[in-house]
């Protein structure tokens, strides 16, 4: 409780708003890292998980290797890409777009995927090019998973992204590395608390997204309450007493 | 018209849908393809639009060889109605008609206007061009697709068990206003149905097809119930039993006509005949033409 009020005391010192090191500066680094890379990891995993998702094809492939991605420890890739190409920001980059990339990728093709094969089958029976299926058809039906897809990578992504403080002087992870090294807990849980912040205010903008992109047609033909109440009266239990002398009257 | 030149569709696992089919498809007429499952008459019905093409044999459109025609182009040119509406849900019911002719590069305001027309076509209130598709009954989704399907005024129209969905109250009353629509229209339909009272009502020419794409008949309604090919096709329109076997009783009061369970079926009235189907069973249908 003390450390937290101590964050908290961190969070609201106008000394940690000027400067190199000021709060709102590395608010917007992380936030425009998370940014960059969600874009590069998007325009690797959207093309692939469409091309995917429309032929059917290759998806064992992308769901096994999706995993591997996944099993990859995020910390340890960085490390190798660090020593590999140096110190600085392109490191970072690399590591959080693989990390990045294969929930992009299955929201892609799962999008297309879940949608019902009848309907394609019709718009191909009616004279739609591929390319007309693709753009009119599988993507304004398969947005809302695509959606989901990019708000659980911008989840993963937002919370790694201090692991960009480890090779560069960039963004929230620089208030971790720096509280750890010099045993300030107070930075440490206030730069952690900052991530939070952020990777919710983003989960909030997604989860609209989401609602939003969902078709109109597609919502009106879901039912609104299934728990509708009932048209007749419900019997209303009285007092036990009143409920045993029912009974024996009935008797 | 459309010609199949013995042709055959053996797909990759070795089943053979299609064995060595021939036969003209008259134009201005209906075409039914009636059989059981497996029987590859929906094979059949889109190896005319190029959804499946023959393994080998070739189809005709009006002479020209399918098999040189765009396939894209081809379908633009075709009507197409299939099960479950096959509507795309996320775009309104209007939108859904003006999608073929949107396509084939016609101004949205003129396609959505051509649609409207459309939706009276088909016998659909206009008040429902701007819901989706999910909001409408099945009854009312399966006209919005009869009503695409009309959409570019093709020449021909393929209808893939298009009532098989819907209950038999509604079949019966869109059963009548595609012989209405057929009457007006005259397009080349070409009609897919497991239902043999259907094949009957709505078939110039009724296709009857047994396992494995091979036919068993070829004939107008009349042809086949008065003389069936075989033991295979008088049993599938049950030529000898139930209501397709009727015979005549004396009553007292005067002769009615009794079907081969017994149960009353009807009066014969001297000279009648049930509208231009005459003997397509559509009074054992008891459907109201109008």
């Amino acid at each position: 409780m003390n450390f937290f009020a101590e964050a908290l005391q961190w969070l609201v010192d106008p000394a940690n708003y000027v400067g190199l090191n000021a709060i709102p500066l590395r608010l917007a680094q992380h936030l425009g890292f998370t940014v960059v890379t969600l874009v590069i990891a998007s325009a690797i995993a959207i093309p692939l998980g469409f091309l995917i998702g429309h032929t059917g094809r290759g998806r064992s492939v992308a769901v096994a290797s999706a995993g591997a991605f996944r099993a990859i420890p995020t910390l340890g890739l960085l490390t190798l890409v660090a020593l590999s190409i140096g110190i600085g920001l392109n490191a970072p980059y690399i590591a959080l777009t693989v990390l990045a990339v294969p929930p992009i990728l299955a929201g892609a093709y799962t999008g297309f995927e879940a949608i019902d094969r009848r309907t394609i089958d019709a718009a191909r029976a009616v004279g739609m090019s591929e390319v007309q299926i693709v753009r009119q058809v599988e993507v304004p039906l398969g947005l809302p998973l695509l959606i989901g897809g990019l708000r659980s990578a911008a989840l993963q992504v937002v919370a790694t992204a201090t692991l960009a403080a480890y090779v560069a002087d960039f963004g929230l992870g620089r208030y971790l590395f720096a509280g750890l090294k010099t045993r300030d807990y107070a930075e440490m849980l206030g730069g952690s608390i900052l991530v939070i912040l952020m990777a919710l205010a983003l989960e909030g903008l997604f989860a609209l997204t989401q609602r939003f992109v969902v078709p109109r047609g597609v919502l009106a033909g879901r039912p609104t309450d299934i728990r509708t109440r009932s048209s007749r009266p419900r019997p209303v239990m009285e007092s036990a007493i009143e409920e045993g002398q029912k009974n024996v009257h009935s008797k | 018209m459309i010609e199949f030149h013995s042709v055959t569709k053996r797909f990759p696992d070795g089943t053979v849908a299609v064995d060595d089919f021939s036969l003209v498809l008259p134009s201005h007429k209906t075409t039914v393809f009636v059989g059981t499952s497996g029987s590859g008459k929906t094979t059949l019905l889109r190896m005319i639009n190029r959804m499946v093409d023959p393994t080998s044999g070739s189809i005709d459109i009006d002479g020209a060889d399918i098999g040189t025609l765009d396939p894209v182009k081809l379908r633009r040119s075709i009507g197409y109605v299939m099960q479950n509406s096959g509507l795309l849900p996320h775009r309104k019911v209007v939108d859904n008609v003006a999608t073929v002719p949107m396509l084939r590069g016609m101004s949205r305001k003129k396609a959505r206007d051509e649609a409207l027309q459309l939706l009276d076509t088909v016998g659909l209130d206009r008040s429902l061009a701007e819901r989706y598709p999910s909001q409408l009954s099945g009854g009312q989704q399966q006209r919005v697709g009869v009503a695409r399907g009309l959409a570019v005024n093709p020449n021909i129209l393929l209808m893939d068990e298009p009532f098989g969905a819907v209950d038999p109250i509604v079949r019966a009353e869109l059963q009548q206003e595609l012989l209405r629509l057929q009457h007006e229209l005259g397009k080349t339909v070409v009609f897919v149905t497991h239902d043999i009272d259907e094949a009957f009502l709505l078939g110039d020419q009724v296709v009857i097809l047994r396992t494995g794409g091979k036919v068993a008949q070829v004939g107008s309604p009349g042809e086949i119930l008065a003389n069936p090919a075989d033991d295979f096709v008088s049993t599938f329109v049950g030529a000898e039993r139930g209501k397709r076997s009727l015979h005549l009783e004396n009553h007292g009061a005067g002769d009615v006509l009794v079907d081969g369970d017994g149960r009353l079926a009807g009066v014969l009235v001297p000279g009648s005949k049930a509208g231009p189907l005459a003997g397509s069973g559509a009074s054992a249908q008891g459907g109201d033409p109008r």
